[in-house]
């Protein structure tokens, strides 16, 4: 039962571009990372007082943090050699640049913004990464596994399944091997161990590793690295509205509890809420 | 009407508990009729518990050597090639749903909801975003599939009793070789499952080791209790990832649950706040555990703990 999948088998490695090279061959050539623009993870974020939407004016902005571990373990894996060029690619409006600007200092060799105005929904950011793809040949994309605005965790996986490639999601450890990948996922029982041929998409988890803090002279290089612009209408993928968002509310709030002085007003307090 | 098919979850000896939770939710949609999807090495054991769900109308058995182990590379052709006569294709936001249930969207050529909190009508629904801090209402194309997890913490599990036709099918899908399972590394615990368990006791930072974690394990063990960990507890190395509560660990709603030396980051908050009481026990008064916390008590996790297994534990 286990044929390959002829369509997403690939005839040969793209050849080596970009201008970071090590000794010997890297067993990558080029890993693609995404960067998304997010509210930054310690903005406590609110509904609108009209109920329209999230506050997100003058709030900061940052890379999403999964995707800023992705970027490490990409940097991560060219440190060790294994990897020739890492290009960061974000789908986003003009202020993304920020982001790739900050991946670039984190050391990024160069950057992709697809420039959308609008909110982009899961599949059509994957139809724009596969479309990146296909242009740019990477043997390895990581992602974040999921964005901490909208929760999704959906991107990665849906990248895999319009590639046909393998997706790992949830790493915790990533060894690359010659054509694969080993990795330890982050499941409910414990940690998978999963090996994929690559071509492959990696989601990220957050204990793989932890993201390098950004020199001030790697920022001032990192102004000089290449940074295209591409319109999102460009792609072709069209924008999906089959799921859309109509409401917006802040949580139920949990009712106000007692405070009590002792372990015999803890252990009073839970008898009489019949727990004991 | 509407038809859901929920894929089970299962380590091919028992269901997981998210099957009958999925079930549940799939119940709120009025008048649809709810089948399972068993896919597995032989899955005859397997289809006769989802059988027994109450609720369920039909089980597809969906035997296959490569369902051996539960990869989303192969499993999602064989969802994606039963979705046709559905509705709606439900899973479990568990690691296995979360990993799965967007690669079957894709194939599908849909977006997925994520994260069912409730369920509003058949193509209306509540999920959390922003770490819960934010609920949305999402309302989806009536005329395409419709493919979700299910936020496993917002509903109990449908009960037993349930008498549900089993059919076998045998699916046509091409599926790839480009995805190896290894090995499977499992904590090995005799303690109550933390996902499903009515008690769950956690620890935070403040144990300070892994040793002193047994001050926990203790507890726990006197009350019947799971046991959980902040992911302060797990970053410093205490305890195993498994054991993480939180929005990137896992979300629960146990009857009662004790945070223990937890401080209360918003990320740990967002994996509780459905359980039923929570108590937290902290030497700092303003953490921001106390503010979510049903009953309170400021003081010596050391002192406090041992004290209140010797009232409390049998």
């Amino acid at each position: 039962m286990r044929g390959l999948n002829a369509a997403a088998a690939r005839a040969s490695p793209p050849p080596a571009r970009g201008t970071d090279r090590h000794a010997g061959d890297p067993r990558v050539k080029k890993i693609l990372v995404g960067l998304k623009r997010v509210v930054d993870y310690n903005v406590r974020v609110r509904v609108r007082g009209d109920g329209s939407g999230v506050e997100t004016d003058g709030v900061k902005m940052s890379i999403n943090p999964f995707d800023e571990i992705a970027l490490e373990e990409a940097l991560r894996i060219r440190e060790r050699g294994d990897v020739g060029e890492i290009v960061a690619v974000s789908i986003g409006p003009a202020e993304a640049q920020q982001q790739l600007r900050t991946g670039l200092a984190m050391g990024a060799d160069r950057a992709i913004l697809v420039r959308s105005d609008r909110d982009v929904d899961s599949l059509t950011a994957a139809r724009m990464l596969l479309e990146i793809v296909r242009r740019e040949e990477p043997e390895l994309v990581l992602l974040g596994k999921q964005a901490i605005d909208n929760d999704n965790n959906q991107t990665g996986q849906m990248l895999a399944a319009l590639w046909g490639r393998p997706q790992a999601t949830f790493a915790s450890k990533i060894d690359v091997g010659d054509g694969k990948l080993t990795v330890k996922r982050e499941v409910d029982v414990g940690l998978e161990t999963v090996e994929v041929d690559l071509p492959a998409v990696v989601t990220t988890d957050l204990r793989l590793n932890e993201p390098r803090y950004v020199k001030l002279p790697d920022i001032m290089k990192a102004k000089k690295k290449p940074l295209d612009e591409i319109d999102a209408a460009e792609l072709g993928a069209e924008p999906d509205d089959g799921i859309r968002t109509v409401a917006w509310e802040p949580p139920a709030e949990r009712q106000k509890g007692i405070m009590v002085e002792d372990v015999a007003g803890l252990v009073a307090a839970l008898k009489d809420k019949g727990l004991f | 009407m509407s038809k859901v098919l929920i894929v089970a979850e299962h380590d091919g000896k028992a269901l997981n508990p998210s099957v009958a939770k999925c079930v549940s939710c799939a119940r709120g949609i009025d008048g649809a009729t709810v089948d399972v999807a068993v896919l597995a090495v032989d899955g005859a054991g397997l289809a006769e518990a989802a059988a027994a769900i109450d609720g369920v109308d039909r089980v597809l058995r969906i035997d296959n050597p490569a369902n051996e182990h539960l990869l989303a590379a192969t499993v999602a052709p064989q969802v994606a090639a039963v979705a046709a006569d559905y509705t709606h294709v439900f899973g479990p936001s568990t690691m296995f749903g979360k990993d799965l249930m967007p690669r079957v969207a894709a194939l599908l050529e849909v977006n997925q909801v994520s994260d069912i909190m409730e369920v509003l009508g058949p193509y209306r629904f509540k999920r959390p975003i922003y770490a819960g801090n934010v609920v949305i209402t999402v309302e989806a194309a009536e005329d395409r599939l419709l493919v979700a997890t299910v936020r496993t913490a917002s509903y109990q599990a449908a009960g037993d009793g349930g008498s549900a036709s089993i059919e076998s099918r045998d699916v046509d899908a091409e599926l790839p070789g480009h995805s190896r399972f290894v090995k499977l590394e499992a904590g090995s615990s005799d303690r109550p499952d933390l996902q499903t368990a009515p008690r769950v006791v956690s620890g935070g930072r403040a144990l300070g080791s892994e040793e002193n974690f047994e001050l926990i394990y203790s507890f726990a063990d006197s009350i019947g209790a799971a046991v959980g960990a902040s992911r302060a507890a797990v970053d410093a190395g205490y305890v195993p990832n498994e054991m993480q509560v939180g929005q990137t660990g896992k979300i629960i709603a146990p009857e009662l649950y004790f945070a223990i030396g937890i401080s209360g980051a918003i990320q740990h908050l967002t994996g509780i706040k459905d359980a039923g009481t929570i108590v937290a026990i902290n030497k700092d008064a303003e953490a921001p555990i106390f503010e979510v916390a049903d009953i309170g008590l400021v003081g010596d996790l050391f002192k406090v703990v041992p004290e209140l297994k010797e009232a409390l534990g049998s």
